[in-house]
């Protein structure tokens, strides 16, 4: 391949100039590029995993604006992954290797990390990502390729309508949305509502989109429809927050991520609003109440599981979480955790590592008990179980309600 | 739209204004004396939040009694000083070995100092971001009727206020400020007069980082959650509210601040809050078509 | 010797040659493959904003702008408008195919050169550093429609794109640009560019209309950008709005640099050798016996970026390839050498 790019390339030098192509010219070529290329060939060599391990890929956003989903999820992943070679590892004793590669939370990414992972590390499966719009970039690539791809986090439904070897762990947004807009209803007994959502996240739009086509359907009224750009960008939401007291609603949702909720709440608050915000699994996370504290007492989201959870599979991770990491988890690190731990069961289900066998064994997954929940795999290949409502209460998340799928 | 809720946007919009025109003031300072655009002021900014947040924990704790007020007023102090000589540090290395060349030149440097700074500070603070801790009380003001003004929003247009007013004593009263405006009208000839072109500089970027680490400090008590990357968007806001206002021009840099907080603030209450973002792009393009010098610049007419 | 048909021959050979190599492409590592295509398409946008940046004198920070719309409108055509045109032509065949691509690769093209006048005209009135802050302007704002547009996807992005785009494709729209940039550059006309950067006032002063040139300078380098976005979306499958965003102007400014500004084959090699460390930096985050440190700062891509860009800029502003031929005098040079133009070819 090299050899043709430079054959394409002199014609210029050629052309040009009347400059022979002489030693000058192709040392430094020797130097910046074929060398270069030999030592990724020699450490992809080097790289080659034992024969007998089992080698699953990973993409997450480890760098980047969203660095922090793709950390926890990943931290998960290393977690199920000691625990099941601690277990005596697959397959009769085989030992599962996970390669990792960053995406820097960029799209663009994903299509030459996850082809580096199914062709050169011959990965049989591939976890990732948690952002939908790096999931739906990487699924046409593990489709045709026939390897299984699980997501641990992308709730946009079109993830897994990409092809038949992709699934998720997670609950889907038209559920989550429909969870808070039934909750709003029945446990808040809310009839107007001002929507916040976060106009560069499709994850915020979907869930306000759910939200509010539930919610009317059913006799509420959304009286306010806003939006911000999250990522960090917006960092003042009083304008729109001024607006939406002036529609007096009952409850607001705002759809986010908890870098920008726990302002908007501490906005919302000095500007008198002291209705209760809402939110999704965007808002899981330790430093939602550090960044929002008190401003958030009496906010509910929903969300994957609760720390809280007295069941012992639950109290498990947590305690094992903080012993490995030192911190407390968030929403997505079971979820990475859980997408592992199914995916180990279903290659062991299918005894084999072919991608067809491990497919077909984990669309027939059924009440495995995972951390974030009961968790069937469906005709659609989504994950089917229930959510979790947490109240903020003195700076801590507490354990409200269960919603059934 | 109600007159109270009219009024209450204009309120937003001044105290989201005022941020601006603090960041916007250091730009202006640098371009008016060397006449190029530092790309990495927006990141001094996140460095003076991260000060703040590393400086608190550790200063705070010694001020009790009588002596606690004075313990975010050091802190605000001491990481305008960091800041001043981290922007006299990033002038040396960086942009001084480029002073006869092509501004472009610079200005490519400055882009890879705004990187650095911005992805240096994700692998050094970590990518998540951090809950600044409450220097001071952050509650609503009382007697103002159905209007809301908060502690933070008064304090951040007060030291706006002052840190204006203090610049604009230190350029056209002082014998440093004189020799800025000097250098600002013709540096040969303010170098031929004496005038020690490098201390100038110097003391410059010195003044316009440590406004930019007192605005990093005041925007991370309003808006208390603080990453590496949050240095980016208000820096080019603020380039463009230096440019509205007249490039080099300090009322200048105030006015264009507080003007693009105002639009800002009734575009995200509008029915375009989704393109709230591209606003302050598209003022730029206008004015820059329109009226290239600004509100308070001056056209200067090219010399062939 | 005559250079000009020899140009001609090496552009056909290219052709050919891409072709060739494209019908092996199925024996290539899916990997390697999508890292020698995405090469291809950071040359042809190294190559067009080095005609703006590097001979016009001008400077954008907005590039991935551009190609966010020739990304965005080739998509929309080839996904929603194949299955009409492939009816017309009797069914999905080799040539028909063909045609699509073209035509919508071309469709991008010129949409992006339509917005490559609308920023172009700014350039009449502005230079330099206030030029560079309104294309990184525009490429935002570009950015943000297509965010807003829920025709496309807006935030969730824009999938299902057929994959149309190989290694012909690829590397004949590389050699077709190298070639049509060299023999602008070399032609009369061409120079033109080189006198506007060079001195606005005396190319006036001769006759060349600057206005025309700038003009024309980014047209065609949005429309370069344009085609390697309709490259990039037909060979990722899914593209979203936040993909072209600065980083990834900053991106095509640093091979531009790292090239030499004003030096087709060095900017060439520049894209080449960038595109390839990024991708073997992957391998080094991943190298277990390197110490954490290095992996980590490996990882992190950016700050290597950033370093780059300044050391560059402080000892060899003339960029890594300064011994590659240019035209005139490199912009970040401190000494201004005049030296004559290489004899024309008669």
């Amino acid at each position: 391949m090299i050899l043709f790019l430079c054959l394409t390339e002199p014609f210029e030098l050629r052309a040009s100039h009347a400059q022979a192509i002489g030693w000058a010219t192709v040392k430094p070529f020797i130097r910046y590029i074929l060398v270069p290329v030999l030592f990724a060939t020699g450490g992809l060599l080097a790289r080659q995993a034992r024969a007998q391990d089992i080698v699953v890929g990973e993409f997450a956003s480890l760098t980047g604006s969203e660095a922090t989903f793709g950390v926890s999820s990943s931290n998960g992943v290393e977690l199920a992954k000691e625990e099941i070679n601690n277990a005596g590892g697959l397959l009769g004793g085989r030992k599962i290797k996970v390669i990792m590669e960053d995406d820097q939370s960029r799209p663009g990414q994903p299509s030459a990390a996850v082809k580096k992972l199914v062709a050169n590390d011959k990965a049989i499966a591939i976890v990732g990502e948690i952002a939908s719009s790096r999931s739906l970039e990487a699924a046409p690539i593990c489709q045709n390729a026939k390897i299984p791809m699980v997501s641990p986090g992308s709730t946009n439904p079109s993830v897994t309508e990409k092809g038949d070897y992709i699934f998720r762990v997670c609950f889907i947004d038209p559920f989550q949305g429909t969870v808070m807009a039934k909750f709003a209803l029945d446990n808040l007994h809310a009839k107007k509502i001002a929507i916040l959502q976060d106009v560069k996240s499709d994850y915020s739009k979907g869930l306000a989109q759910f939200f509010r086509e539930y919610f009317t359907s059913h006799g509420g009224q959304i009286v306010t429809d806003l939006s911000y750009t999250g990522g960090g960008t917006d960092k003042d939401f009083r304008a729109q927050l001024t607006k939406i007291k002036t529609g007096q609603p009952d409850a607001i949702f705002v759809p986010g991520y908890y870098t920008e909720a726990g302002l908007i709440a501490k906005q919302a608050r000095s500007l008198g609003i002291k209705v209760p915000l809402l939110g999704g699994d965007g808002w899981d996370s330790p430093k939602l109440t550090e960044i929002g504290g008190a401003a958030l007492d009496g906010c509910y989201f929903s969300t994957h599981f609760s720390v809280q959870d007295k069941n012992a599979k639950v109290q498990d991770f947590v305690k094992k979480y903080q012993a490995k990491f030192r911190a407390v988890p968030d929403g997505m690190a079971p979820l990475g955790y859980d997408a592992m731990m199914i995916l180990g069961q279903a290659i062991n289900t299918a005894s084999s590592t072919d991608g067809t066998k491990i497919r077909d064994a984990l669309a027939s997954v059924k009440d495995y008990p995972g951390v974030t929940g009961n968790i069937t795999i469906d005709e659609k290949r989504n994950a089917k179980k229930a959510a979790v409502v947490l109240e903020v209460k003195g700076s801590k998340t507490n354990f409200f309600a269960t919603v059934p799928p | 739209m109600s007159s109270t809720e009219f009024i209450q946007q204009l309120i937003n919009g001044l105290s989201l204004g005022a941020f601006y025109a603090l960041i916007a003031l250091g730009y202006t300072m640098v371009y008016g004396v060397l006449r190029f655009i530092n790309f990495a002021h927006g990141d001094v900014f996140m460095i003076g939040a991260f000060c703040g947040y590393y400086l608190s924990p550790r200063l705070l704790p010694h001020f009790t009694g009588w002596l606690t007020p004075l313990g975010p007023v050091t802190v605000l102090i001491l990481t305008m000083l960091i800041c001043a000589l981290l922007g006299i540090t990033i002038e040396k290395l960086a942009y001084r070995p480029l002073r006869s060349r092509p501004k472009l030149t610079v200005l490519i440097t400055a882009i890879g100092v705004s990187l650095f700074l911005e992805y240096g500070g994700q692998f050094v603070f970590g990518a998540d971001p951090k809950s600044f801790p409450e220097l001071m009380p952050d509650r609503a003001l009382e007697g103002t009727g159905a209007l809301t003004i908060t502690t933070t929003q008064l304090a951040a247009f007060i030291v706006t206020v002052i840190l204006l007013v203090a610049l604009t004593l230190i350029v056209k009263r002082t014998r440093l400020g004189m020799a800025m405006r000097a250098l600002s009208n013709n540096p040969t000839a303010a170098a031929l007069m004496g005038i020690n072109v490098d201390t100038v500089i110097s003391f410059t970027f010195g003044l316009g980082s440590a406004l930019a680490g007192a605005a990093g400090i005041l925007f991370a008590l309003s808006y208390p959650s603080i990453d590496p990357l949050m240095g980016l968007l208000p820096g080019i806001k603020a380039f463009v509210a230096a440019v509205l206002g007249g490039i080099g021009s300090i009322p200048g840099a105030a006015i264009g601040g507080i003007i693009l907080g105002v639009v800002e603030t009734f575009v995200g209450a509008s029915a375009f809050s989704t393109y709230r973002d591209a606003i302050a792009f598209s003022l730029l393009i206008v004015i820059l078509l329109v009226r290239p010098a600004g509100i308070f610049g001056r056209v200067q007419p090219e010399k062939v | 010797m005559n250079y000009r048909h020899i140009k001609k021959w090496l552009l056909l050979a290219a052709i050919i040659l891409s072709g060739f190599a494209s019908h092996f492409s199925d024996a290539i590592n899916a990997y390697y493959l999508q890292v020698v295509i995405f090469i291809g398409i950071n040359i042809i946008l190294a190559v067009g904003l080095n005609l703006i940046n590097g001979y016009t004198g001008q400077f954008s920070l907005g590039h991935a702008g551009f190609m966010a719309i020739g990304a965005y409108v080739s998509a929309y055509l080839s996904n929603e408008h194949s299955a009409g045109f492939f009816h017309a032509l009797g069914g999905a065949s080799f040539f028909s195919v063909a045609a699509l691509f073209l035509g919508v690769l071309i469709a991008g093209g010129l949409a992006a050169a339509v917005a490559g006048l609308i920023v172009g005209v700014p350039s009449l009135r502005l230079k330099g550093d206030y030029l560079a802050i309104v294309t990184l302007g525009f490429g935002e704002i570009i950015r943000v429609v297509i965010q807003n547009t829920d025709a496309v996807g807006g935030p969730r992005g824009y999938g299902g794109i057929a994959s149309y785009t190989t290694l012909f494709w690829t590397y004949s729209i590389v050699a077709i640009t190298i070639y049509v940039v060299v023999s602008l550059i070399d032609s009369t006309y061409g120079r033109g560019f080189l006198t506007v950067r060079d001195d606005a006032v005396a190319a006036e002063a001769v006759g060349i209309n600057p206005t025309r040139y700038k003009v024309t300078a980014f047209v065609l380098g949005a429309f370069f950008a344009g085609i390697a976005g309709g490259l990039y979306a037909h060979s990722t499958t899914y593209i979203n709005p936040s993909g072209f965003d600065f980083q990834r102007s900053i991106e095509i400014v640093i091979m531009v640099i790292l090239g030499g500004m004003g030096s087709t084959a060095g900017v060439t090699f520049a894209a080449i050798l960038l595109t390839l460390l990024l991708e073997y930096l992957r391998f080094v985050s991943g190298y277990q016996w390197l110490p954490e440190i290095v992996r980590r700062i490996a990882a992190n891509r950016v700050i290597i970026y950033s370093l780059v860009l300044i050391a560059l800029m402080l000892l060899r502003p003339q960029g890594l390839f300064g011994w590659l031929p240019r035209r005139g005098v490199p912009v970040g040079s401190a000494r201004v050498k005049r030296t004559k133009l290489p004899p024309h070819a008669p």
